[in-house]
């Protein structure tokens, strides 16, 4: 783990219409560490998540005030592409959501909207994105049948795949396990713990048993609030706050 | 209790009406499918499809008939599918609800109630008279696509409607721009949705008469170019039996006209849910 | 930067499309008054809307009687059409045994795809020469019309309708029940007035598919030029004036069948409008 910040979100507030989804957040993200947003139910966690590739922009009425910073640079920043942003920084949803296409066309997806249209190179990079994404000893024999016909599990890992297929910088991660099973959960963490010398990783993890497994540092929010922030030890076995204490002892949330 | 059987009398008799009502629809349907057919299917042979006709169609075949219907069906088709797929596009993915959508639907909803013989009196005078194209495939085509654009673009907007919001999301998290999320992950499910519109087109371009006889005019000769004049199967079928031309001939391009809507219709299912399967 | 330029040029390209999709509608208007108009400020609106006498020899162009019988074919495809729709509509969401379901959606399916020159043939060979032969009268008459248009309007009104009483919520339907109504009762005094402002809608559009059709009602009216007086006479409408006589009609013959089609496209457009507005309402 470095220390050198990847993600840096200065002051930053999100609004739909009126309704305050973040207040004056402010928080870093260091490179190649799992970091971890939790909190209860509309806490502003995947608001937060959606702010960092600006898949929030897809939201109409929405508006923010203060920045986020990614390698320094402005996110928000009109002259930034778009599509450049949204490649460095890849996002898995909370249900596996594969395109109604085959696993290949799947994964070449991203690939294929970067230019790469070469059949060779495009199998090179589909075939390293299923490894990374501990999906293709499952799938090598069928890579053009339909994604639809694999298990959750599978296809959550191919969102995965389809992410890392595009070699992003930081990966974001809205409770990517909320509709599996154990095992497949265990796969995932797993994978995500190895993948964390090469990305950066924001997670929201859908527990907080989760969380203390796979996350390096974790935020809490609460009500659009980020309450504290540090290691995961020190936020899990003796947090500052009273609420987050609260939180994570379960007596609320 | 005597209250309670009034009102079961009462339903019961509304039963055995709503029953009624529906069994002589089914009955008037099979009623002119089996007088037209039966009387004109004993006309079919080779002949009958392969001749052109002769002596103002007393006698010989409908083979140039058949050529004017698919000319004229294609130039529709092909001008009319573009627009109402990029209108459908536009009103779906590009705007939202305002102002300039409202109009737009607005002007369409009022398209689609146009009566036909208005889109023929409009392809008289602007196509063929106005632009010059005379009683042409072209003019007659091109009337028939205003006539089918309003179908064509609602049913398009209901397919690209029905796409989850979470695939646009997915591609645009992946660095899809708007037309790479539209044509790539949009699209292709909406195809289904959309071929089902382009064959609503098809049939009322094969069915519609009133249109076609002012634009296209009623030649039989078979068309050598999109300015040639020609007579479909319906325009056909219509002059047949109403100057009494000849019945037997009418009977049979009657039945042909029924059985090629029938056919289409039956073509168009089968292939979409292949479609649908292969993408399952 | 060329990848933002080609997304604005993609997206100009396809409000061009959209406007000019709708621009078909501004330009049937613009020609069809632009024909029409002229004629009507030259014998007049009143002469022409109000004139009883349609005589293109002798330049006499009223169209009164081809309102007037428009409306009536109209209103008598209505009655027949409208209860039997209902009925199939009500039918196909309450009570079917899905079977019947099945054999009704396809014949309606069916009836649709029957194109209109063959009704009007059908009407021509079967349903005239019974009104003749029964009821009296030269048989191509508005009653002929009305049935053979009744048949045509059906599948409009029954899907919109149906459409209509599938959209409301299940609790209704729970909620009379459980009060003790009947089913009969359920749908007729709950289901039916709950959907209305749909089973309106589809009236009018079923109204607007009845006044706008042409070779059908060219085969069967009979086509006099007459005041009708009673079911059994024969009639023009205002498609069917322009249908039969713009194959030979010139000069101002021909602006007074462009003028007439003025008038069917006002009233369209008014029927349109209508219901437009209604089904928003329902959708708010």
């Amino acid at each position: 783990m470095s220390l050198r910040n990847k993600v840096s979100i200065k002051e930053f507030s999100f609004y739909y219409g009126s309704v305050p989804a973040l207040k004056r957040i402010n928080l870093e993200i260091r490179a190649n560490e799992i970091f971890a947003i939790f909190g209860p139910a509309r806490s502003g966690k995947t608001t937060l998540l959606k702010s960092l590739n600006r898949l929030t922009d897809l939201v109409y009425g929405a508006r923010h005030t203060g920045t986020i910073l990614l390698d320094e640079k402005d996110i928000y920043d009109p002259k930034l592409s778009l599509t450049q942003l949204r490649r460095r920084v890849g996002i898995v949803f909370d249900l596996p959501i594969a395109l109604p296409m085959s696993i290949y066309e799947n994964v070449a997806y991203g690939p294929r909207l970067n230019g790469i249209t070469r059949k060779k190179q495009l199998d090179e990079t589909v075939g390293k994105a299923l490894r990374s994404g501990a999906l293709w000893e499952e799938v090598k024999d069928r890579l053009h049948t339909s994604a639809l016909r694999l298990s959750g599990g599978q296809q959550q890992r191919l969102c995965i795949a389809r992410i890392l297929a595009l070699e992003p910088e930081v990966l974001l991660l809205d409770e990517p396990c909320s509709g599996l099973d154990p095992i497949s959960t265990a796969s995932i963490e797993e994978t995500l713990t190895r993948l964390k010398k090469d990305y950066t990783i924001v997670l929201v993890p859908h527990n907080i048993q989760q969380a203390s497994r796979v996350a390096d540092r974790a935020g809490f929010f609460l009500n659009g609030e980020l309450i504290e922030e540090g290691t995961a030890y020190q936020i899990f076995t003796g947090p500052k706050e009273k609420q987050t204490e609260d939180y994570v002892t379960g007596r609320f949330g | 209790m005597r209250i309670n059987r009034k009102r079961y009398l009462t339903q019961n008799v509304a039963k055995i009406l709503i029953w009624m009502a529906a069994l002589s629809t089914m009955g008037v349907m099979a009623l002119i499918i089996l007088q037209v057919l039966s009387e004109g299917i004993p006309v079919f042979s080779p002949r009958f499809f392969l001749d052109s006709p002769r002596s103002m169609g007393r006698e010989g075949g409908i083979f140039s008939t058949i050529i004017g219907t698919i000319a004229l069906t294609v130039v529709a088709i092909v001008v009319a599918t573009p627009l109402g797929v990029g209108t459908a596009i536009f009103l779906g993915e590009y705007t939202r609800e305002g102002r300039i959508s409202r109009v737009i639907r607005f002007g369409i909803g009022c398209l689609a109630g146009v009566p036909s013989i208005i889109f023929g009196l409009f392809g008289f005078v602007f196509f063929v008279i106005y632009l010059n194209m005379g009683w042409s495939i072209l003019s007659g085509g091109l009337a028939l696509a205003a006539m089918i654009l309003p179908t064509i673009i609602c049913t398009a907007e209901e397919a690209l409607k029905a796409i989850p919001y979470s695939f646009r999301e997915v591609s645009y998290s992946l660095g899809g721009t708007k037309w790479e999320t539209v044509t790539r992950a949009i699209l292709p499910n909406a195809i289904p949705g959309i071929f089902t519109g382009i064959i609503l087109g098809v049939c009322r371009s094969i069915e519609e008469t009133a249109v076609v006889i002012l634009t296209a005019g009623s030649s039989l000769i078979i068309p050598t170019s999109l300015f040639a004049p020609v007579r479909t199967m319906s325009v056909h079928f219509y002059i047949l039996a109403r100057e009494g031309i000849s019945m037997e001939m009418a009977y049979g391009t009657g039945a042909a006209l029924i059985l090629l809507v029938l056919f289409v219709n039956i073509v168009a299912n089968w292939r979409l849910n292949r479609y649908i399967r292969k993408r399952a | 930067m060329t990848v933002e330029f080609k997304e604005k040029f993609i997206e100009k390209i396809l409000l061009l499309i959209a406007f000019s999709s709708i621009s078909i509608l501004a330009l049937i208007a613009f020609f069809i008054f632009g024909e029409g108009l002229p004629l009507i400020w030259k014998i007049g609106p009143k002469t022409f809307l109000l004139g009883g006498r349609w005589v293109p020899g002798q330049g006499e162009f009223g169209i009164l009687p081809m309102i007037i019988g428009s409306f009536w074919v109209t209103f008598g495809a209505l009655l027949l059409g409208l209860p039997l729709g209902l009925a199939c509509a009500i039918f196909l969401c309450e009570w079917t045994p899905p079977w019947a379901g099945m054999i009704l959606r396809s014949a309606i399916q069916v009836l649709a795809g029957i194109p209109s020159v063959i009704y009007g043939f059908w009407g021509l060979v079967v349903l005239v020469p019974l009104v003749r032969n029964y009821l009296g009268g030269p048989g191509l008459s508005i009653l002929s019309g009305s049935l053979i248009l009744s048949i045509m309007i059906l599948p409009t009104i029954i899907s919109i309708s149906e459409d209509s009483l599938k959209a409301l919520p299940p609790s209704y339907k729970a909620g009379a029940l459980a009060l003790g109504a009947t089913h009969w009762e359920t749908i007729w005094r709950v289901l039916v007035p709950a959907a209305r402002s749909g089973i309106v809608a589809s009236i009018i559009l079923g109204m607007g598919r009845a006044l706008g059709e042409t070779m059908a009602m060219i085969m069967i009216l009979g086509n006099a030029v007459k005041m009708p007086s009673s079911f059994l006479d024969s009639a023009r409408t205002l498609t069917t004036n322009i249908g039969i006589e713009m194959g030979y009609a010139t000069g101002d013959h021909r602006q007074a069948l462009f003028a007439t089609g003025v008038i069917l496209f006002l009233i369209i457009m008014f029927l349109n409008t209508l219901a437009i507005v209604l089904s928003r309402r329902r959708v708010g």
